[in-house]
């Protein structure tokens, strides 16, 4: 139960982002911005036992009052960001984990598209599909 | 002008605007144009008909659209609806392209050709006209064919004209089959009907073969069209072999996959927006392996053509486009094709070889996760060295099921393998030759050997019976040893006979047994082993194995590092030892005396046996080793084994038990191999345990002798102090 969900490219550039109420877009945007130093500076942390056994699950990366950002990263250091809302029953670290688990697998779906260029928005269907599912249903 | 027209297309008469009377109805528009007077007979007799000029404009086409949205009424209405538009896209002509591309066909085709070239243009907004047609008539009112719905498709049609028009402009010049293929392609894919649908084929088959206007043909299609309702994304099976063709030109084997980048250049020259089709990927790759099998291909292949004609991408894959599931192990798919016509003009897209699919994280982790189930199950299955799974021709899953599937290796069951083995060993090496003398000359194996079906069972008699005779042999190691020897090689055969192999007298038990015995095989062992060995070479393994208390456990991993190496010859060197060390072990003299006699008999017989010897040496020495692994082998022979326990006749089985090779195990018999061997087992427990209690009884009696013998030197010694 997202709130926001952000594809972030190894440049640091978002390529997918979208967050259900749409009408604080920008807060989220602005979130996952700054969320990525955060992010960066696990990943650096961790590059000391290099990629033996890195876990792609980086955890709470920033809680705020309202809610809370979670970290994923790839191996080939494509960052998935979550915001969730605080306010939300406590989402226990495994269905968080899943969900950046089903944001990889379908990730990786499109990676597999011939058709997309590595780099590009993201633009599929099935993603945005995908995407949904976990957002919170904001009525 | 058009009246005229269409009444010599018949379209009147037949009330709609069948294809063919579309076909002939353009025709004779064409006829027109070029002012020949219109007559049927014109159409056959024109040679370089020009062909109709259509305008290729979208707006106007749209305009079209709603005149005839507007028009929409009855047939005469539609008809005039359909009509107009025709001719005003001949007036509107618009691009000297397909112009040019019209003259050049007209010179460059002959009447036939014509006619497929007018027709693939026809085709176009016939599919949709007719499918709106068709759509209309749900009911079966042929008569009425409001053309409410051609608007969207001669929007399509108009996106998919200049498409054909264009790309098929510079195609035609060089090909003349694949624009018509296109075009049929284009509109050949209006998927709603598959009486459509059979249509297309028909249209394709016109355009491709014959390449005359089959108004026979097509009236039976118009027929078929208005008969059948079906799934608007059914492809029909022309369409399904076009699509085949197409797979072939990409990717020969039709079993193969059409790796990604060959499958983005095919399906981009459709031109369709680099989204769409990343979305007709995205659903026409199942398996998101990144590649496209002939399943996958013919599905994304209709949904380009579909898209082309207009219709709207879904957003699941329609069920009839879904690849079929197939086993891993049954590679060969549905030749199922989603033909680009478009893209057939360069059919040049060979593909890089066949490229095993790119397994996505998705498809991999169960796969794996699967596979990794299934081998540890074989490992602990199979005894380590002796298991070959054999794995059908298995292509990297390419359907959504088999993806999950895995290889199913084939395996046959412990024994049988062992059997096995041991048989093409014995036969291998000769063993085969001394193996069956053998067996003949302990002539108490044979009598006691009881190949029957319930083995376990009689096996357990065998074995009661040898220790009953064991019990008279309580003073004679010897004889005891040649009882559980017997006991063994019942066991062994019977084992063997359990398997229901017919091996040359060689049992080959599973790994399981050979620890077993060995490490059973106490003293007794070196002074049975002369007959054990003939006897353990016929049954091997098993029974060496099944001897648990035996202190020879340590010689045997004496053994167990020869026949790691697997040298035969160390196995008889070790065996030799290893009956030395046992007698060193003996205490007492004349039990060390025996043996030595023994084990020079031994050895003798092992001369003549040595193969066998070797083989029992090679399976000993394996015992310990795989006795953990073995354990959990279910087999019969686990049980057998265990029943018998000798040292020497673990060694040799050992030995020979070591010779087996991995065997391939059949997956399918696994679960009654393991039935099997579990009430083998249990048996083999209670034969061990009586054996346990068998072999305590010899130590004591041995003990005694000891004490006795020490005590007599004792009295002795006093003498000598003196």
């Amino acid at each position: 139960m997202a709130v926001c969900i952000a594809v972030i490219a190894k440049e640091n550039y978002p390529l997918y982002i979208r967050s259900v109420p749409t009408e604080s877009e920008l807060k989220f945007h602005y979130t996952v911005h700054t969320s990525l130093d955060v992010v960066d500076e696990k990943i650096s942390a961790m590059g000391k036992a290099l990629v033996d056994q890195r876990d792609l699950y980086l955890g709470l990366l920033y809680p705020t009052e309202d809610y809370k950002v979670y970290g994923y990263v790839t191996n080939s250091k494509v960052k998935f960001v979550m915001v969730v809302d605080s306010s939300n029953t406590a989402l226990r670290d495994n269905e968080i984990r899943s969900m950046f688990r089903k944001l990889h697998n379908s990730y990786t779906d499109i990676m597999c598209n011939p058709f997309y260029n590595p780099g590009d928005r993201i633009h599929s269907r099935a993603f945005d599909n995908m995407v949904t599912s976990m957002m919170m249903q904001v009525c | 002008f058009f009246l005229q027209i269409m009444e010599l297309c018949g379209a009147t008469r037949l009330g709609y605007f069948g294809r063919s009377q579309f076909y002939i109805a353009l025709k004779l528009v064409a006829v027109a144009q070029s002012g020949l007077p219109l007559r049927v007979e014109s159409l056959n007799t024109v040679k370089d008909l020009p062909l109709p000029r259509f305008v290729v404009s979208k707006n106007e086409q749209e305009s079209r659209h709603t005149a005839l949205y507007s028009s929409d009424a009855d047939n005469p209405a539609s008809y005039s609806g359909v009509i107009p538009p025709p001719p005003g896209r001949i007036q509107v002509k618009k691009g000297s392209v397909s112009h040019d591309a019209v003259q050049q066909r007209t010179s460059t085709d002959q009447q036939e050709s014509t006619s497929p070239v007018v027709s693939p243009q026809q085709s176009p907004p016939t599919s949709p006209h007719t499918w709106r047609k068709h759509n209309r008539h749900p009911s079966g009112g042929n008569n009425d064919r409001p053309l409410a719905g051609p608007g969207p498709f001669w929007a399509p049609f108009s996106e998919a004209q200049p498409g054909p028009s264009t790309t098929s402009d510079p195609i035609w010049s060089g090909h003349s089959p694949p624009p018509h293929q296109e075009n049929w392609v284009s509109f050949a894919d209006t998927p709603p009907t598959s009486a459509l649908l059979a249509m297309h084929p028909a249209s394709v088959q016109d355009q491709t073969t014959v390449r005359t206007v089959a108004s026979a043909t097509t009236a039976n299609e118009i027929r078929r069209q208005s008969s059948s309702y079906d799934d608007p994304w059914k492809i029909t099976d022309e369409q399904r072999q076009y699509y085949v063709n197409q797979f072939k030109t990409i990717q020969p084997d039709l079993n193969g996959f059409i790796p990604g980048s060959a499958a983005k250049e095919f399906f981009t020259k459709s031109k369709l927006p680099i989204l769409e089709l990343s979305h007709i990927w995205e659903l026409s790759d199942f398996d998101k392996d990144g590649a496209l099998t002939l399943d996958e291909f013919c599905a994304a292949f209709h949904l380009v053509v579909a898209r082309k004609n207009g219709y709207d991408l879904p957003e699941k894959l329609p069920e009839s486009l879904m690849p079929k599931l197939i086993d891993l192990e049954d590679s060969a798919e549905a030749g199922e094709q989603t033909g680009e016509v478009g893209y057939a003009s360069s059919p040049a897209e060979a593909p890089p070889s066949k490229s095993p699919s790119m397994p996505s994280l998705n498809q991999t982790w169960p796969e794996l996760n699967q596979s990794s189930e299934q081998w540890e199950t074989f490992s602990e299955r199979s005894s380590s060295s002796q298991t070959l799974t054999q794995f059908d021709s298995n292509i990297a899953p390419a359907d959504p099921d088999t993806a999950i599937v895995h290889p199913v290796p084939i395996r046959m069951t412990p024994s049988k393998i062992h059997m096995q083995e041991m048989e093409l060993k014995r036969t291998g090496s000769d063993h085969a030759n001394p193996t069956s003398p053998l067996l003949v000359k302990p002539p108490d194996l044979p009598e006691e050997n009881k190949m029957s079906s319930s083995v376990k069972y009689t096996a357990g008699n065998t074995v009661t019976d040898g220790y009953s005779s064991s019990d008279s042999y309580t003073s004679d190691p010897e004889q005891i040893g040649s009882t559980i020897t017997r006991q063994r090689s019942h066991y062994l055969s019977e084992c063997v006979s359990l398997a229901g192999q017919q091996q040359t007298g060689v049992v080959a038990y599973p790994p399981a047994v050979p620890p077993r015995p060995q490490p059973s095989q106490g003293p007794g062992p070196h002074v049975h082993r002369p007959v054990d060995a003939e006897g353990l070479i016929a049954h091997t393994s098993t029974s060496p194995q099944q001897i648990p208390e035996q202190p020879n456990f340590a010689d045997f991993s004496q053994f167990e590092a020869f026949a790691v190496s697997g040298v035969n010859k160390d196995d008889d060197d070790e065996i030799e030892t290893h009956s030395e060390s046992l007698q060193v072990e003996k205490s007492s003299d004349s039990a060390s005396s025996l043996r030595v006699a023994k084990a020079d008999g031994r050895v003798e017989d092992k001369a003549p046996a040595n193969v066998p010897t070797s083989t029992g040496k090679g399976t000993t020495p394996l015992a310990p080793p795989p006795k953990p692994i073995r354990r959990r082998l279910k087999s019969e022979d686990e049980l057998r084994p265990e029943a018998e326990e000798h040292t020497q006749k673990t060694g040799v089985i050992a030995a020979v038990l070591a010779s087996q090779p991995s065997i391939p195990r059949s997956v399918g018999k696994d679960k009654k191999a393991i039935q099997a061997s579990i009430r083998r087992n249990k048996e083999t427990n209670t034969v061990l345990a009586r054996l346990n209690s068998e072999l305590q009884q010899q130590l004591k009696d041995v003990l005694e002798e000891r004490i006795s013998l020490e005590v007599q030197l004792e009295q002795l010694r006093p003498f000598s102090h003196l």
